[in-house]
C-alpha cells in the first residue's frame, strides 16, 4: 500500500542526500520524493511516498526518526491532507486535432503552457491518481516527453503551532 | 586558554576541543592534509597521540579503547587513502554501537570535487556506516561541531561519527568561544522508559512461569551489568548472552546458560524455544541469533528492552517494547519486582536439556585444541582477563568456553565479522586498561591481516599476549564447505603457505613461543602472563579438522541443531 510520509529536515548540506541513502541501504522504495523550503528558512520539508505493510513503514518513519538531521516525521496516510502533484506532459499533434488535445486539458482543468504545429504542452496538477489518469488518456496520442514533480502534501485543518513547535520534538 | 573571545587557528580549536572533552588517547597517522594538526600535536602534552601502522589498524585500535573504557574512541587520518582506510573500521563500529569520532583531514575547500590530489569524498562514502557526519566548511563551526559529535557517537545508541576537516579551514583562524550547550533538535534519545510499559512488564514477569533473559551490548553500553545482575538474581530468572552481550552477567553464576544463538549452547536455545516470557534487553534480534525468525521464541511473550526505536519490530515483532536506557529500565523494575520465586519445574527442565547435551568437544587423540587452549586461559586468568578475539572458529570458541566476570572484557567484531580487528583493537584495549591482562586471540588467517600493529605493540611494550589459533585453515570457512558445500575445500587450506608465526613474532622484536601439545599449555601460558613488560606471541599448533558446535544452520531452527559431527570419517582430512 502507498503511504505517504512528510519529513522536515535540517536545510543544510547533505540532508536530502542522507535521507536517500538511508532508503537506498535499508532497501525501501521510493515512488517520489520531493523538498522544498518551509516558512522557516533552515528548515525543509521532503514529502516521500513509498509503499510498504503496516510493519515495514513504521520501520521507515523509525529510521527517519533516528536520523540526526531529521526533524519531525509524519505519516500522512490515514489523515486528512492534502496531495498535490504537478506534471509538464508535451503531447504529439499528429494523430489528432488541436481540440480534442484542448477537451481533454479542459476536463482534468490543465493548462496549455506551450504550442506549436507538432506538439502541445499541458501542465496539470492535482493528486497522483488525478496525473495517472491524464496520462493514461493522453498515452494513444502520443506522449513525447514527460515531467512529474513528485508529490507534496500537508496536513489538513492544521492547528497553529507554536513558534518553537519543532524543537524538542522527538 | 579558557579566556572566551580569543583568535585562534583551526588546529588550535581542535585540540582545544578535544581537551574540554577529555580525550586522553589519539589514534592515528598523518598526512599531508593534516599536517597542521600534527605540527600543534608536536607540543601537546595533555594527550597521547598512538602512531598506528595503518589507518584500519587505527579505527580498530579506537574501537577496542571504547570497548574497554566505555569512552569514544578517536581517531585522526590524512585525506584520501588515510580516510578510505578507514572504512572498515567505521563499518565495524557502526555494527556494534561503538562510540567513536574519526577525523578525517580534507583537501582545501576550494579544491572539494576537483579530483583533487588525495581526495575522497569521505563524508558521502561513510554516510550509510556512521552514525552522523560533518564536513565543516567554516573554522567558525569548528568548535561547535567537535562537541555535536563528541555527543552524537557517545548518547543513545552509540556510533560512529566522521568530522571531514578541510585544510584551509584548520589553518583559518576565528574567535574562538566554547560552546556551553549545544542544542540538537532533531536528536533526542529517549532514555527513561514509559512507566505504563514498565508496569504492564512488571505484571507480566511476575506471573512467568518459564522466563528468560536475553541480554546484548546494549546492558554493557548502558553500563548496567548491576542492575541487570540484580535483577536476574531476585528474580531467578536463566540469562544467555549474545556474543556482544558476553561479560555483562557473570559467566559462572548458575543463573548464566551460555550463548545463544548460531553456536549457542543447546539448553540456552532450548530456553529460548520454550520459554513463556521473553525479556530482551540491549539485543537486536539479529539473524545470527534467531536463525528462523518465525519460530524464534513463538511460544513467548516478548518484552523488548533497548534504546533504539528502530530495533523495536525490525526483525521479531514484539507483544511489549520498552524504549530507554537499559540501566534505568532495569533499576525501575527492580523496584517493583524483585522477589520471584525459583521456577522449579523450568529449572529442573532446563538442567535436563544441560545433561543431555552439555558444552563440549571430542577428543579422540591426544591433539591440542582450541577449545582446550581457551578453558586453561579461563582458568588461568580466573575470567578476569580482556579477551580481544578475531573472527572464525576460535572466535566462537572463545564465547563459548571463556567464563568472564567482568563487564567489558570481551571485546570482538560481532555485527561486521571483521577479520583483522583482534591485534589493533586489543592494542587500543591495552591503552584502555592497564591492571589487567589482555589476550588477543587470532586464526592464522585474520592475524595476517592486521599484522604490522604489532610493531605499535612493541613500541608502546604493551603486555598483549598474541595468541594465534594455528589450524592451518579458513577454519569457519572451511567448516561450512565440509557441512553444506559438498567438502570443497576451495582457497580455505593455508597450510602450505603460512609464514613462520613464531620467526615472524621474532622479526617484530617479541618473545614468541609455540606449540601443538596439551601438555606444554599450562607451562606456557604461566611463562607469558608472568611478563608484564611488552607483548609476548604463541603458536598453538590446533587440530584442523575441528568443526564448532553446536550449530544452527543458517536460517534455521532449533530442530535443525547440529551437535556432533555425524560421520566421524571425516575427521580426518
Ligand atoms: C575481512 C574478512 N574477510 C573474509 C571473512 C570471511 N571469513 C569469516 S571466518 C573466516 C576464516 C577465518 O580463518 P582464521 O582466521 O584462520 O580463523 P579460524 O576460523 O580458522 O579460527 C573467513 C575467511 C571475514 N569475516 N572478514
Ligand atoms: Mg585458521
Amino acid at each position: 500500500m502507498r503511504h505517504t510520509i512528510s519529513v522536515l529536515v535540517e536545510n543544510t548540506f547533505g540532508a536530502f542526500d542522507r535521507v536517500a541513502t538511508m532508503f537506498s541501504a535499508k532497501g525501501f522504495n521510493i515512488h517520489s520524493i520531493s523538498i522544498g523550503e518551509t516558512e522557516q528558512k533552515d528548515i525543509s520539508r521532503m514529502t516521500i511516498v513509498t509503499s510498504g505493510d503496516v510493519q515495514l513503514i513504521d520501520q521507515i518513519v523509525k529510521q527517519l526518526n533516528r536520523l540526526i538531521d531529521t526533524i519531525k516525521v509524519t505519516e500522512l496516510t490515514g489523515q486528512a491532507r492534502t496531495e498535490r502533484e504537478l506534471a509538464l506532459i508535451t503531447v504529439s499533434l499528429q494523430k489528432s486535432g488541436i481540440e480534442e488535445i484542448k477537451n481533454i486539458n479542459d476536463i482534468f482543468r490543465g493548462k496549455i503552457v506551450d504550442i506549436n504545429n507538432k506538439t502541445m504542452m499541458l501542465e496539470i496538477t492535482g493528486p497522483p491518481e488525478k496525473i495517472d489518469a491524464i496520462i493514461n488518456v493522453l498515452m494513444p496520442f502520443g506522449i513525447i516527453e514527460m515531467a512529474r514533480s513528485g508529490t507534496v502534501a500537508l496536513k489538513r485543518g492544521e492547528q497553529i503551532r507554536p513558534q518553537n513547535e519543532y524543537i524538542n520534538k522527538k | 586558554m579558557n579566556n572566551k573571545k580569543q583568535m585562534m587557528t583551526g588546529a588550535d580549536i581542535f585540540f582545544e576541543s578535544l581537551r574540554l572533552e577529555g580525550v586522553e588517547k589519539i589514534f592515528g597517522y598523518p598526512g599531508g592534509a593534516t599536517i597542521k594538526l600534527y605540527e600543534k600535536l608536536y607540543d601537546i602534552d595533555f594527550l597521547e597521540h598512538i602512531l598506528t601502522r595503518h589507518e584500519q589498524g587505527a579505527t580498530h585500535a579506537a574501537e577496542g579503547y571504547a570497548r574497554v573504557t566505555g569512552k569514544p574512541g578517536v581517531v585522526l587520518v590524512t585525506s584520501g587513502p588515510g580516510a578510505t582506510n578507514t572504512v572498515t573500521g567505521i563499518a565495524d563500529a557502526y555494527m556494534d554501537s561503538i562510540p567513536l569520532v574519526v577525523f578525517t583531514g580534507q583537501v582545501p575547500s576550494k579544491l572539494i570535487g576537483n579530483d583533487a590530489f588525495q581526495e575522497a569524498d569521505i563524508v558521502g562514502i561513510t554516510r550509510p556506516i556512521t552514525k552522523h557526519n560533518f564536513l565543516v566548511r567554516d573554522v567558525k563551526d569548528l568548535a561547535s561541531v567537535i562537541r555535536k559529535a563528541f555527543f552524537i557517537a557517545s548518547t543513545g545508541r552509540p556510533g560512529p561519527v566522521l568530522v571531514d576537516l578541510p585544510k584551509d579551514v584548520i589553518a583559518a583562524q576565528c574567535e574562538y568561544e566554547y560552546p556551553e550547550s549545544i542544542e540538537i533538535r532533531g536528536y533526542k534519545p529517549t532514555l527513561n522508559g514509559n512507566i505504563n510499559q514498565i508496569k504492564k512488564a512488571v505484571e507480566v514477569i511476575k506471573k512467568a512461569k518459564r522466563p528468560l533473559l536475553y541480554v546484548g551490548g546494549g546492558v554493557l553500553m548502558s553500563n548496567a551489568s548491576k542492575e541487570l545482575t540484580e535483577f536476574a538474581r531476585k528474580n531467578n530468572i536463566p540469562v544467555t548472552n549474545t556474543l556482544l552481550g558476553l561479560g555483562s552477567f557473570p559467566g559462572i553464576d548458575p543463573l548464566f546458560i551460555g550463548m545463544l544463538g548460531m553456536h549457542g549452547t543447546y539448553y540456552a536455545n532450548q530456553a529460548v524455544n520454550n520459554c513463556d516470557v521473553l525479556i530482551a534487553v540491549g539485543a537486536r534480534f539479529d539473524d545470527r541469533v534467531t536463525g528462523n525468525t518465525e519460530t524464534f521464541a513463538s511460544n513467548a511473550y516478548k518484552i523488548h528492552i533497548d534504546i533504539d526505536p528502530t530495533a523495536i519490530d525490525k526483525n521479531v515483532i514484539v507483544d511489549l517494547p520498552i524504549v530507554g536506557d537499559a540501566k534505568i529500565i532495569l533499576t525501575e523494575l527492580l523496584a517493583e519486582l524483585s522477589d520471584k520465586p525459583r521456577e522449579d519445574e523450568w529449572w529442573d527442565q532446563i538442567d535436563k536439556w544441560k545433561t543431555a547435551c552439555p558444552l563440549e568437544y571430542v577428543r579422540p587423540d591426544n591433539k591440542l585444541r582450541t577449545q582446550y587452549v581457551i578453558e586453561r586461559i579461563s582458568e588461568k586468568t580466573k575470567g578476569e582477563a580482556i579477551i580481544v578475539s578475531d573472527v572464525g572458529q576460535h572466535q566462537m570458541w572463545v564465547a563459548q568456553y571463556y567464563k568472564f566476570n567482568n563487564p567489558n572484557s570481551h571485546v570482538c567484531s560481532g555485527g561486521l565479522g571483521t577479520m583483522g580487528f583482534s591485534v589493533p583493537a586489543s592494542i587500543g584495549a591495552a591503552f584502555g586498561i592497564k591492571d589487567r591482562p589482555i589476550v588477543s586471540i587470532n586464526g592464522d588467517g585474520g592475524f595476517q591481516m592486521n599484522i604490522q600493529e604489532l610493531t605499535t605493540a612493541v613500541y608502546h611494550k604493551l603486555p598483549i599476549k598474541f595468541f594465534i589459533m594455528n589450524n592451518g585453515f579458513l577454519g569457519m570457512v572451511r567448516q561450512w564447505q565440509e557441512l553444506f558445500h559438498e567438502e570443497k575445500y576451495s582457497f580455505t587450506d593455508l597450510r602450505e603457505s603460512n609464514p613462520n608465526f613464531t620467526a615472524l613474532g621474532e622479526a617484530f622484536g617479541i618473545e614468541s613461543f609455540s606449540t601443538d601439545s596439551p601438555e606444554e599449555v599450562d607451562g606456557i601460558l604461566d611463562k607469558v602472563f608472568a611478563i608484564k613488560d611488552r607483548p609476548t606471541l604463541v603458536e598453538f599448533k590446533v587440530a584442523k579438522e575441528d568443526l564448532v558446535f553446536p550449530m544452527v544452520p543458517s536460517g534455521g531452527t532449533i530442530t535443525d541443531m547440529i551437535l556432533k559431527r555425524l560421520n566421524p570419517k571425516r575427521m580426518i582430512i
